[in-house]
């Protein structure tokens, strides 16, 4: 047994941590980014100033969707002979963190999971959407919808980087959409707690810096274990492809990146309420994930069955 | 990243289940959880049979991995607990090892390692909990011997040890962290008084223990004069390391139980209980995973176990204690009457929290050593 990354996974880590940092900046490069001036290829969403949130359409970048491309974000697991990288989930795994922590928009389990399936997919030449649960992600930009979506009416999305419809019919679960979705979360999670981290280091009050406070302190703890607890879960899943372990793993990233983005914006203060502040998109995009594929309520039925099983 | 074990590791983990399914329908009956001499000689004659198949020192020599796999197998088996054995082999024992000279090892380790001597702690006091450095037991010298007076708390196994390691306070005057030793003091000595101490659960599972004037020969230090702080830290990263990897296990099994008893009793119906249960099991899975991934950073750093203890040890106590209260909304009304199972259980839980570091030391300790969060003023 040697549970811990190998030194490809984490080159591997290192590098697409790397090439997002370039092609995003940092996650809230994503909105504050100068409005209509492209950087690096990428044009941020638009929010101009008097429209009500959730009423722009964010555009989807296909430069930055082709940077995913040829970087092997979709192709990943494919086999090497058909153009992809011939990895395994955890490979995967390590990359949609990496995503996660960057906070980068667009329907990249769909599309990943389209990979080899919809021409252009692996390459980032197609953007895939996917009918998740009761919910689709990124319709309007999308060149192909699976399984499809009949009837679905779009809603004012809470998140302002992930423009969402409505679906009548729920769709079945695929557990790797799942586990990519905790990946996700997992690095939201993580990303959450260094702000925090950061914040309570340099913060000044009452003649110190605010992590010196054990209220402070320990809600930052707090979050470091949720991430750490969550990781094993994650990693753990990606390695066995066990359903009650991916579902493990999909509760305990939620938990993380939900309530960690929550105790981020806490530790934040009055600049964590506002808009221009990054917090409130980590909280809003953990939000968005917790609901995809059945929510976690799916989840849990799973593993209360597995214990009788 | 690999969750498989070497062919090795699976031999190890196949010769103890044939071990374990031989032996365990030998042992005798377990004592009541009030007859301390039968719990010395329950749990010594468990460390002699463990000795005498070459499984005595896995918790020193195994690999971390070799530890985990014990871990798992002794208690999937529902072989004894390590009961109180606990200090010489995971405390005192270790810390001997690491610390003491050849003529402290070979007189102290072996009865250990056999099943001939129970140690106990003397570390906290009355006046120094979670602030263990305040302590002010006296260690004075004269001539080849410390003469000590003080009192000491939270003693488990006391009534029946026959050694404890006891901090002392050697240099009153030094900055308290410099001014302490760690000596091995014998519980027969004179002047050593053991007042047992009832816990919330019903049971005396700890004492109080009076030291007046009582002679220790300065042989029995471990370590240099005022050095003792230091040991210690050897000491308390053993203790939050593997620790917990039987529990783990048993909670996961215990998981199952209350899922089948909720089952029979109607209460799986209500879809909130289940989900919460449901809840549970991936919080289990999630611990053993991040066992599993201690164990194997433990092992790549050299076996010592680090600060991902603390980690692990804030989010298992408070699981554990979800888990009884789970248990206890399972069983209604009679999780009111102490001769149901999981009762007890959650009552004992209660002390997860606070034993081996209270859970707000160990997130200051998460955010102090892990995160570099600066410290209070």
């Amino acid at each position: 047994m040697r549970f811990q990354l190998t030194g490809e996974q984490e080159a591997l880590r290192g590098a697409v941590r790397g090439v997002l940092r370039r092609v995003a900046g940092a996650g809230s490069s994503w909105l504050v980014a100068p409005r209509g001036g492209a950087a690096d290829g990428y044009s941020p969403a638009p929010f101009p100033g008097d429209a009500r949130p959730g009423d722009e359409r964010p555009r989807l970048d296909r430069g930055l969707w082709r940077a995913l491309g040829d970087l092997g974000f979709f192709s990943l697991r494919l086999p090497e002979a058909d153009g992809g990288a011939g990895l395994g989930l955890p490979e995967a795994v390590l990359v949609f963190e990496e995503a996660g922590r960057a906070l980068v928009p667009g329907p990249l389990v769909a599309t990943h999971l389209a990979a080899g399936q919809v021409p252009g997919a692996a390459e980032g030449e197609v953007v895939v959407a996917a009918a998740d649960g009761r919910l689709v992600e990124w319709l309007e930009e999308a060149d192909v919808v699976r399984p499809g979506a009949e009837g679905a009416l779009p809603l004012r999305s809470v998140d302002p980087l992930t423009p969402l419809h409505r679906v009548p019919a729920p769709a079945p679960t695929d557990p790797v959409a799942v586990l990519l979705t905790a990946a996700e979360q997992l690095g939201t999670a993580a990303r959450a707690g260094e702000l925090a981290v950061q914040h309570a280091r340099t913060r000044e009050q009452f003649g110190q810096p605010i992590g010196a406070f054990q209220a402070v302190k320990h809600s930052c703890a707090q979050m470091l274990v949720r991430t750490e607890v969550a990781r094993a879960a994650v990693y753990a899943a990606a390695v066995t492809a066990d359903r009650a372990d991916i579902a493990a793993a999909r509760l305990l990233a939620d938990e993380a990146a939900v309530r960690g983005a929550r105790d981020c914006l806490q530790v934040h203060g009055g600049m964590g309420f506002t808009w221009e502040s990054e917090v409130h998109l980590l909280l809003k995009r953990a939000w968005v994930r917790s609901e995809r594929c059945g929510g976690g309520t799916e989840s849990e039925e799973l593993l209360a069955a597995d214990l009788v099983a | 990243m690999d969750l498989s074990y070497t062919p090795e590791e699976e031999e190890f983990r196949s010769h103890l289940r044939e071990w374990l399914a031989k032996v365990l329908p030998t042992l005798p009956p377990k004592p009541s959880p009030d007859d301390w001499p039968g719990r010395r000689a329950y749990d010594l004659g468990w460390q002699r049979m463990l000795y005498d198949a070459g499984y005595a020192d896995v918790h020193w020599e195994g690999t971390p991995s070799v530890r985990l796999i014990f871990l798992e197998e002794t208690e999937r088996a529902g072989a004894p607990y390590v009961g109180a054995n606990f200090v010489g082999l995971l405390h005192a024992g270790p810390t001997i090892a690491a610390e003491g000279t050849p003529e402290q090892r070979a007189r102290w380790l072996p009865p250990v390692l056999r099943g001939e001597e129970v140690w106990c702690q003397g570390f906290s006091e009355p006046d120094a909990g979670s602030d263990l450095a305040a302590l002010r037991t006296r260690a004075r010298r004269d001539g080849d011997d410390y003469v000590v007076s003080g009192s000491k708390i939270w003693t488990s196994h006391a009534e029946v040890a026959d050694w404890c390691e006891l901090l002392v306070r050697t240099h009153p005057d030094a900055p308290r962290h410099r001014g302490i030793s760690w000596l091995a003091l014998p519980m027969d000595a004179p002047g050593v008084t053991v007042r047992p101490l009832r816990t919330l659960a019903g049971s005396a599972e700890f004492a109080e223990v009076f030291l007046d004037d009582v002679r220790v020969p300065v042989a029995n230090r471990v370590g240099d004069e005022n050095d003792g702080w230091r040991v210690t830290m050897v000491t308390l990263s053993f203790e939050r390391g593997t620790a917990f990897v039987g529990e783990v296990v048993a909670c996961r099994r215990v998981l199952g139980e209350l899922a089948v008893t909720a089952r029979r009793n109607g209460r799986w119906d209500d879809p909130a209980l289940r989900r919460r249960l449901g809840r549970l099991n991936a919080e289990f899975r999630a611990l053993w995973r991040l066992t599993q991934w201690n164990v194997s950073e433990a092992e790549a750093s050299g076996g010592v176990p680090g600060v991902g203890g603390s980690v692990f040890k804030l989010r298992y106590s408070h699981a554990r204690q979800e888990l009884y209260d789970a248990a206890a909304e399972v069983l209604g009304a009679d999780s009111l009457d102490l001769e149901r199972p999981w009762v007890l259980d959650r009552l004992s839980s209660l002390s997860y929290t606070i034993a081996a570091g209270t859970s707000q030391i160990q997130r200051n300790i998460v955010g102090e050593r892990i995160l570099g969060l600066p410290k209070g003023r």
